[in-house]
């Protein structure tokens, strides 16, 4: 950590100019700790002890059996296919629902954007999604949408058959049919408004101006929206893209709940809670469990450097 | 510097009492958290099986007016059931008195001191009638130290369900003894025997405990088995081979719709709602099947599990009550026990919530009962099927260890599983059986590498 | 824009009832009875019934479902507050009265986010079984607090980085105090922004499963565990667990609807900055 290195500060003026550097720095410093001390004990204590775990021989299942193991459980990580379907599968996961739910989020944003009857119920509708509790939208899917016998999906497709007079409607089997998009589509629903909420915000704080003089100098509504309304959104794009990266890399809710990682949808997650709570094999799934914080962290760093363009302009 | 101070001094008091209210609205919010303390209460864990839901509603009235004794449940569904049960007990944490568990987890659970040995409360316990306890269910709730470990709520075996009345249109009879071929013969003939109707229901959901209970009773008696004696893997081998073929193109073919995430509610909704004219489950679904509220009661029949090459192939099961080493209140969770998996409980439950609903398949006395016999056409089926049931030798071959559609080693929840979801994944039609179990193989291999080192 | 005929507006109208569609037929299934919640066709006009509902409240088992209701609120609620008396000094020297390297500290916040809670899964628990904390609603507190401290940070540091800085400067050259700039200056700026950090993180927490899943129990168990004991292996369930649905998730329904102006507002100033 570098907050400790003594040195200036740089944003706004001290407000006692005159006052000894350091503890003006250690001032400066205090609020920030309860949050860093906590978060530190919360988070970083749990992942030494991982650590530790990760390097010995303990199957709770075979409790006599337990000791050093040495690398020998990273071995098993990494040569177990399982987990390195489960790494691509939260991948895919991941890219799929984010990018799907920003572009219909941004599809919807510009439709809420404009005025027209009823434009407040519209949008009351269209937030519900996420503040249905996602355990609850998983089993909503799962067994009121998607059942191939009592469905929805199918009951609506029985219904429009039965109005062309056919008895013999198509009832797809959602969910061994198309396991991940099932799963992916779940998550899209839900996480689709709040992509739809930070976009409309950044509509809404659009400068009306530059639109207005835009449309003077003759730009079409594709123009204005390519060169003016995408630049402006691009922070906004990026924001929701992180948060929501950020959620479904963890999600665990829906895999378990739709297809109790079956049918090639287990995530890391759910792969790991597996591995602890079925298997028992403590040392396997801690070592997993630091493989895929590595990994993570790998990949973090990249995504870290879209964050720092997103602080970068404040920092300078 | 005033404000410096201020802050620095600031931070860590707030941090505190925010700690402190925190916690307080949180106790409060809890009643106290005091639960586990409570000295004349137990807390059991549990299924949520219609049994389970049914002692849940009869313990207040029935038990803890006349012991004292106030019981905490904790129901939840089997998958999650399990994990936090094998959490609990691993770890010995001593949150529960009392948890459902299975003649799957007695034996090794027993085998790392998990679990209370229960013979001296049952040798005091006369009443409770041990001997009464069908010697199944009791051989298979014994540990290899040869105590008893747990006792049986309610007992079950597999067999046969058909529609009667669908396969008698149809000029069709089940045989009591069937073969597999009979019955993938009857199911290609009673599919779409009404509109809608498919020949036969069988699991096809992941979970070792899911579509490998009746998978692996197919494999047994189509001559194979998941390790040889020596702990030799045989999860390819042709009769395995053979066997998942057979079950997975029987349920492609004339199976239940959605077949690959149908579980045992998935087949009992089927055939509750006539989708479906056979199914091969649960002995414990006859009852359910045959409540006054089910629309199919009355129009069934019932035969012996399906064979090839062994004489019986019906499963044994149990949900049984465990107590936990490290609870400490043994003496009051042995009289919970004695009360819910006592014949006067099966009075209780048939006179006030009707004869279906007994937690049957444990007690000889219960086929003995003529209320009984007579609400509960499945009856003798059922004692067949349990009583032929053969929890060491399942199959054609020596096995190493305990178990008919498990093999009894902590390993194989995680192995079942891992193998299931590939068989769904076959049954759905996006893989082959052949690479289901030869990437099964590989996993049963690591196991038994274990095993064999021992 | 001309009361005229909106095309936007019906495909505005289409797209909301298609979202909340899944919702308004949980509802409906909700209030039907067990068999006609499983019918193919959908049964739209099967007689209406609570009976889903008093299911939920212990109807047949005798159980409340109270406890787990006032648990999830308890601990999201704690953990809500905590996090705010957290976050707020924490983003104040994020972005006020910046730390040096304020970025770095940014980064490190928001990498905790980025490991997978399940891997250190094993070691909360175990810990609380040493401790005695398991089935404990102050472990979730804390748990659910480090689980959204990062994200409550870094949109509220956001927010305090739209205070404007001669403001704050004028402020200190009038001689206010702390606490007085906080209160005259940046609260009036920051509300919005706080009070929609507040709903998002009492949203996460009630939301929250696996760790109530892996931690609680008799006690302290929370709705959504709750929830999910209503899905049986044997039976029909969907009215039962959709009239649960509809309960456990109303709170956070209600707090939602309520706020979605500050939510709209408040995440337009964490986006900016």
């Amino acid at each position: 950590m570098t907050v400790h290195s003594p040195t200036a500060q740089h944003r706004s003026v001290p407000l006692r100019a005159n006052a000894p550097r350091l503890a003006g720095q250690w001032a400066r410093r205090a609020p920030l700790l309860p949050a860093l001390v906590f978060l530190i004990a919360v988070t970083q204590l749990p992942f030494v002890a991982t650590l530790v775990i990760s390097v010995l021989r303990w199957n709770a299942l075979d409790p006599t059996n337990t000791g050093f193991a040495g690398l020998r459980n990273y071995l098993a990580v990494v040569t177990d296919a399982n987990l390195r379907s489960s790494m691509l599968n939260t991948a895919v996961l991941t890219v799929a629902v984010v990018l799907a739910s920003l572009v219909l989020g941004l599809l919807l944003a510009l439709l809420l954007d404009r005025r027209f009857l009823g434009r407040g119920v519209v949008r009351t509708m269209l937030i519900a999604p996420f503040l249905v509790v996602p355990v609850a939208a998983a089993l909503l899917w799962k067994h009121v949408l998607y059942n191939p016998e009592y469905g929805l999906l199918n009951g609506v497709l029985t219904e429009v058959w039965r109005w062309f007079g056919s008895d013999h409607p198509p009832q797809p089997d959602w969910i061994s049919g198309m396991p991940k998009l099932a799963v992916e589509a779940a998550l899209v629903w839900q996480w689709t408004p709040f992509m739809m909420l930070i976009l409309l915000a950044g509509l809404q704080s659009r400068p009306i101006e530059a639109v207005e003089a835009a449309r003077i100098d003759g730009a079409n509504a594709w123009q204005v929206f390519r060169y003016l309304t995408l630049p402006h959104l691009r922070r906004y794009l990026e924001l929701g893209g992180l948060l929501g990266s950020i959620y479904i890399v963890q999600n665990f809710d829906a895999v378990f709940t739709i297809t109790s990682g079956g049918l090639g949808t287990a995530n890391l997650p759910y792969t790991i809670y597996q591995t602890f709570y079925q298997a028992h094999d403590y040392g396997q799934a801690s070592a997993a469990g630091v493989v895929v914080v590595v990994v993570s962290i790998v990949i973090a760093t990249f995504a870290l450097r879209l964050v720092s363009s997103l602080l970068r302009n404040e920092a300078s | 510097m005033v404000i410096t101070v201020e802050l620095r001094r600031a931070a860590p008091v707030l941090a505190a009492v925010v700690l402190a209210a925190a916690t307080s609205a949180a106790c409060s919010g809890a009643g106290g958290g005091g639960g586990a303390a409570d000295g004349n209460a137990i807390n059991v864990l549990m299924v949520n099986n219609p049994q389970m839901l049914d002692i849940q509603k009869l313990t207040e009235e029935n038990f803890t007016k006349q012991t004292g004794i106030k019981v905490n449940y904790t129901v939840l569904p089997e998958n999650d059931v399990r994990d936090k049960i094998s959490q609990e007990f691993s770890s010995q944490a001593g949150q529960y008195d009392i948890a459902s568990i299975s003649n799957y987890e007695v034996p090794f659970y027993a085998k790392n001191g998990w679990l209370a040995p229960l013979d001296d409360f049952v040798a005091k316990d006369t009443a409770f009638d041990q001997n009464d306890v069908l010697p199944s269910m009791r051989q298979s709730l014994t540990a290899e130290d040869g105590k008893l470990y747990a006792e049986p709520f309610y007992g079950e075996s597999s067999f046969l369900m058909y529609r009667k009345d669908v396969l008698d249109a149809k000029s069709l009879t089940v045989p009591d003894n069937p073969t597999w071929d009979q019955v993938a013969d009857l199911a290609a003939k009673a599919d779409g025997a009404q509109p809608g109707m498919k020949g036969i229901c069988l699991r096809g959901q992941p979970g070792w405990g899911q579509v490998f209970a009746p998978l692996t009773t197919v494999v047994n008696t189509f001559g194979g088995t998941w390790f040889g004696k020596d702990w030799t893997p045989q999860v390819n081998a042709p009769e395995f081979k053979q066997a998942t073929k057979f079950y997975v193109d029987l349920v492609r073919a004339h199976g239940e719709a959605g077949a690959p995430q149908a579980g045992f509610a998935e087949c009992l909704n089927n055939m509750e709602q006539g989708k479906v004219a056979m199914w091969y489950d649960a002995t414990s679904a006859a009852g359910l099947l045959n409540a006054a509220d089910s629309p199919v009661a009355g129009k069934l029949g019932f035969a012996q599990a399906p064979v090839s090459k062994t004489k019986s192939a019906g499963w044994l099961y149990t949900w049984a009550w465990g107590v936990q080493q490290a609870s400490k209140k043994h003496d009051a969770a042995w009289k919970f026990i004695s009360w819910a998996s006592g014949r006067d409980y099966e009075k209780l439950v048939g006179g006030k919530l009707g004869w279906s609903k007994v937690p049957d398949g444990k007690r000889a006395s219960t086929y003995e009962n003529q209320d009984y016999l007579k609400a509960t056409p499945s009856a003798r089926q059922t004692q067949q099927a349990i009583t032929a049931a053969d929890p060491r030798n399942p199959g054609t071959q020596p096995r190493p260890t305990i178990g008919i559609q498990f093999v009894d080693i902590p390993e194989f929840t995680d192995l079942g599983t891992q193998v299931s979801q590939q068989v769904s994944s076959a049954i759905a039609g996006s893989t082959t059986v052949d690479a289901a179990l030869d990437g099964g193989q590989q996993l049963a291999e690591k196991v038994a590498a274990k095993y064999r080192a021992k | 824009m001309k009361r005229t005929w909106q095309p936007w507006g019906a495909l505005a109208w289409l797209a909301g009832i298609l979202f909340a569609l899944p919702i308004g037929w949980m509802v409906l299934t909700s209030l039907h009875s067990e068999p006609d919640a499983a019918t193919n066709p959908p049964s739209l006009t099967a007689p209406l019934t609570l009976q889903g509902y008093r299911e939920f409240f212990g109807a047949s088992t005798g159980q409340s479902s109270w406890p787990p209701l006032v648990n999830s609120a308890s601990a999201s609620i704690g953990s809500t507050v905590l996090v705010l008396l957290l976050a707020v000094p924490a983003a104040y020297a994020l972005s006020i009265r910046p730390v040096r390297k304020w970025t770095d500290v940014m980064f490190f916040f928001l990498s905790t986010k980025m490991m997978p809670v399940v891997a250190g899964l094993l070691p909360v628990y175990l810990f609380a079984q040493k401790v005695g904390l398991l089935d404990n609603i102050s472990y979730l507190v804390v748990l659910y607090t480090s689980m959204n401290l990062p994200i409550a940070v870094w949109l509220m540091r956001s927010f305090l980085a739209e205070v404007p800085t001669e403001i704050l400067e004028a402020a200190a050259l009038d001689g206010a105090g702390l606490i007085t700039t906080l209160r005259r200056v940046v609260a009036p700026v920051a509300a919005p922004g706080i009070a929609a950090t507040a709903l998002i993180c009492f949203i996460f927490s009630w939301n929250e499963l696996l760790f109530a899943r892996v931690l609680t129990g008799v006690v302290a168990g929370t709705a959504p565990v709750y929830l999910t004991s209503f899905v049986t292996s044997q039976g029909l369930f969907l009215a039962k667990v959709c009239a649960a649905a509809v309960v456990v998730s109303l709170p956070v329904l209600a707090a939602g609807f309520a706020a979605q102006d500050k939510l709209v507002q408040g995440l337009s100033l964490g986006a900016v900055k």
